[in-house]
């Protein structure tokens, strides 16, 4: 039987070269022949030599990439590596079976897997599309019970999934579930009662349901390993004095991040207790009730001081203003300050900002104006990310920020890698100057959050803005556009952005060349949603060359049809072509609502739910 | 055809108005340059740079994509040379300002599902986190804080609720549209839990059930070690069985087995007092 490969997404798709596969084979032919098993043995001890020493300098490396290409060098090599893969990271959860990935990969420590496509987080797609971890928890629960780690992203994880993954490995240490769903706090709740050796526990913009189960209790008893605690994302209280409890017998946390239910007055009694944490959420960052006159407010500005390893701040989801002065004493060690939950001015920032000369990340909300953005720019030299989030998220919204701030942080910080802006007006003047002041973006993701909205001094579309940002940031790997945009555009992305691999497009572009454009022009292309542009069956099969190098596309709302869809099915095996009509829909418009396919070694999925449909 | 068209237009439009950007009332700003651009030119759309901005607009307020798209290629196709891609960037370089309209939607009043692309964790901050920053002495009580209501969901045609029983920390979800009674309900509150309250009875019990499980009965009628009781849509508490079952299934958002000897603790719905039936 032919060798699969993984399925990671920087591979060419080859075969293996057999070539020393055969010329092993002749070697103990011969020697079959005589008779001593010793000389058989002799003749194969070169090999097994060479094997050991491949599987001890294997074990270095660590980049999939290099691994992917280590596997494709012989047999041997092959199966070398997979044996000492350590970490073993899929993309897309379809792309490759659980069975098939625990065949190949017997010794794996950390499984880090993406279900859902992006567009999902944005209620484009109905839920119980799919992306469930139950198949691989119980494979991996057959196959590997050595792992360590999981790490997930944008999947279904049930109660009993979380049952399973805490019984079945006994040295569990680390979970990490990123914007996944299906799930409560019962589950959580067996989940640490039964991991004694749990180092980390980080739940990321995920949904939890509220069983009304204490699951902060159900820690065991004694010195805990615990070195990060991630739950702001739950919402729902929690005990919090068997949280402080916990606090208090876990030497080793390093990282905290509370939920909304903690008040100011609390999270001054953790910090107490932990003062080596490096990484903060702080709640809700108010006060409980309101404070009587009389009563004792703690120090918070000691217990900030005495936390003197702390980089990483975030939290503040219900803050009241008037507390911020107490974290001034981390202010100059902060690398990282998650403000987009707090909606406060640029004068009550200010005071802050201009202390936080090491900041490197920096996420807020557009409450803080052009003003706010300026001073960020003025003190914030090392900055590398940016995230300006909007406190009102509409249309016709007024836009405390725009291009001022913008050009002001183009400006100011030089070494800017990634940016997030979402804004209300944009010129092409200031995106052209960030391309230049800015070389080492990385990620571009611009969002004007008005549909169609052209440059609003010149009246122009936003064609040169973009064009600028792919030409001059020869670094650019993820990019995604927002505006007045026409085929220019994309002409641009198709000729500059040689490294894009990630590109979000909605409400953009005027014909099928557009999407020719990108199809044709990014050898690079990994990852491409877009919703509602007026791209057709043809443009769809201007990329025909390139789908098996892509991860996935998602296009809604655009205007593909069926025939058009079945056509890229018949010409594309290994693709897996999904057509997601909205859950209420009746079937068969020609109209193709949603189109997400990608590639795939194992064929159509078969928990797909009724309103998808493979071709 | 179409110079008489436009003769008809210029009689129309009065100079002063911006009207190449109709359909966009949102704070555009134009400086009078803006308005030199914009002057109508008598000749055919699609071969100069300047093409007529809204003759594709106004010819057919229902111009449909083809129609519109036909008139502008010609200018798509002289701006693949080269001569684009020197950096002399936004000041000599005049775009057609196509009408967005061209092959796109219109920019519909409605809001779109999933626009602006922010995750819905992220939408209400301007109601929470004002009320928080405005007025520090009405403070959010921690007890009155909303919780995200727990509620069903509808995967295909079945109606799932959740359904947490005492003393079991793993959480059910039970499929309401696939009973008609609440007899059959009860049934499946045995069937779902029985197991696992023996187990954690015994929780040495991983094999073959040493200690015999004991049938959960007696949920409806108050008379059993357990009560079901469920939350509607308006977050009150109510004994489970005292409505029709079609009204039952329309409000219920979550299920509980709580253990009866509770019940009087619990503060079931004030406004339906005439429900609360202790024992």
């Amino acid at each position: 039987m032919a060798e699969q490969m993984s399925d990671d997404d920087e591979r060419q798709q080859s075969p293996p070269s057999d070539l020393d596969f055969t010329s092993n084979k002749a070697r103990t032919c011969i020697v079959t022949g005589s008779v001593s098993g010793h000389t058989e043995f002799q003749s194969l001890y070169p090999d097994q030599v060479l094997e050991n020493v491949l599987e001890n300098v294997l074990h270095f490396l660590t980049s999939r990439r290099d691994r992917n290409s280590a596997s494709l060098v012989c047999k041997s090599w092959y199966r070398v590596e997979a044996l000492t893969r350590s970490e073993l990271f899929i993309g897309n959860c379809y792309a490759v079976s659980p069975a098939r990935a625990t065949a190949r990969f017997t010794r794996v420590r950390a499984l880090h897997l993406k279900g859902r496509p992006r567009f999902a987080d944005f209620n484009l797609m109905p839920p119980d599309w799919g992306a469930h971890f139950n198949p691989w928890v119980l494979a991996f629960a057959k196959a590997c019970p050595w792992l360590e780690k999981v790490y997930l992203k944008r999947m279904s994880v049930t109660d009993d999934d979380l049952a399973t993954l805490a019984e079945s490995f006994l040295g569990f240490k680390e979970l990490v579930l990123v914007c996944c769903d299906g799930f409560g706090t019962s589950g959580l709740a067996i989940f640490v009662s039964k991991c004694r050796q749990l180092k980390v526990l980080d739940l990321i913009e995920s949904e939890v349901s509220d069983d009304e189960t204490d699951w902060i209790s159900c820690f065991p008893e004694g010195e805990s390993h615990l070195e990060s605690l991630i739950f702001d994302c739950v919402e729902c209280p929690i005990n919090f004095e068997a949280l402080e409890r916990l606090v208090a017998r876990s030497p080793s946390l390093k990282k905290l991040r509370l939920n909304r239910y903690v008040s100011i007055g609390q999270l001054y009694r953790l910090m107490v207790q932990a003062p080596q944490l490096t990484h903060l959420g702080t709640g809700s960052f108010s006060p409980s009730e309101v404070a009587g006159q009389g009563d004792q407010e703690p120090d918070y500005v000691t217990a900030f001081a005495a936390c003197k390893s702390l980089v990483c701040l975030s939290g503040f989801r219900e803050i009241i203003p008037d507390y911020l002065p107490a974290i001034y004493p981390i202010c100059a060690n902060l690398t990282s300050l998650n403000f987009s939950y707090a909606n406060i001015t640029a004068e009550q920032l200010k005071p802050i900002i201009s202390n936080c000369h090491k900041l490197q990340v920096f996420w807020v909300l557009d409450s803080i104006c052009d003003e706010g953005l300026q001073a960020v720019a003025a003190t914030c030299k090392e900055l590398r990310e940016l995230r300006v989030f909007p406190v009102d998220a509409r249309e016709d919204s007024d836009g405390p920020v725009s291009e001022v701030g913008f050009q002001a942080i183009s400006e100011g910080c030089r070494k800017l890698q990634s940016i997030l802006y979402f804004c209300q007006r944009m010129t092409n003047a200031a995106v052209i100057a960030m391309s230049r002041n800015c070389p080492d973006l990385v990620v571009f993701r611009l969002c004007i959050m008005g549909r169609h909205r052209p440059d609003h001094v010149t009246g122009e579309p936003m064609d040169d803005g973009f064009g600028a940002i792919v030409m001059n940031c020869k670094k650019l790997t993820r990019l995604a556009v927002s505006g007045l945009l026409t085929d220019k555009a994309f002409d641009y992305i198709g000729r500059y952005g040689k490294l894009v691999r990630t590109l979000s497009v909605a409400f953009a572009g005027d014909s099928d060349m557009a999407l020719k454009y990108v199809l044709e022009g990014c050898p690079q292309l990994q990852k491409l949603e877009i919703r509602d542009s007026p791209f057709g069956d043809a443009a769809l099969c201007s990329g025909l060359h390139h789908y098996y190098n892509m991860r996935f596309l998602w296009m809604s709302s655009c205007r593909l049809t069926h025939q058009g869809c079945q056509q890229i099915a018949r010409a594309m095996p290994r693709l897996v072509v999904e057509v997601i009509r909205s859950a209420d829909e009746e079937e068969v418009y020609d109209r193709v609502q949603t189109l997400y396919m990608y590639r795939s070694l194992e064929g159509p999925r078969n928990d797909a739910p009724k309103f998808v449909t493979i071709l | 055809m179409e110079s008489g068209c436009s003769k008809k237009l210029l009689d129309l439009i009065p100079q002063e108005k911006k009207w190449g950007f109709i359909e966009n009332q949102n704070g555009i700003s134009h400086g009078s340059s803006e308005e030199k651009k914009l002057e109508l030119k008598l000749g055919p759309p699609g071969e100069e740079d300047e093409p007529l901005v809204s003759f594709g607009y106004f010819s057919s307020m229902k111009s449909n994509a083809k129609q519109a798209h036909n008139k502008f290629p010609p200018a798509q196709e002289d701006h693949r040379g080269g001569a684009v891609l020197t950096a002399s960037w936004a000041k000599n370089h005049h775009h057609q300002p196509k009408p967005p309209n061209c092959s796109q939607k219109r920019t519909a009043p409605g809001p779109v599902v999933g626009w602006p692309p922010i995750r819905s964790f992220r939408k209400n901050l301007a109601t929470t986190s004002k009320l928080a920053s405005e007025s520090p002495t009405s403070l959010p009580h921690k007890v009155a804080i909303e919780r995200k209501p727990a509620a069903p969901e509808t995967r295909g045609k079945g109606l799932f609720v959740k359904i947490n029983m005492d003393g079991v920390p793993i959480g059910r979800k039970v499929d309401l549209k696939s009973y008609d009674s609440y007899e059959k309900l009860s049934t499946a509150v045995d069937e779902l839990f029985r197991g696992l309250l023996a187990a954690q009875r015994d929780p040495s019990a991983d094999g073959p059930k040493q200690e015999e499980e004991k049938v959960i009965t007696g949920v409806l009628d108050g008379n059993g070690e357990y009560t079901l009781v469920y939350e509607d849509n308006e977050g009150d508490r109510m004994l489970v069985g005292d409505v029709p079952w079609h009204m039952f299934v329309s409000t219920v958002k979550r299920l509980r087995v709580l253990k009866s000897s509770e019940l009087s603790v619990i503060n079931l719905g004030s406004s339906k007092k005439g429900k609360m039936v202790q024992n």
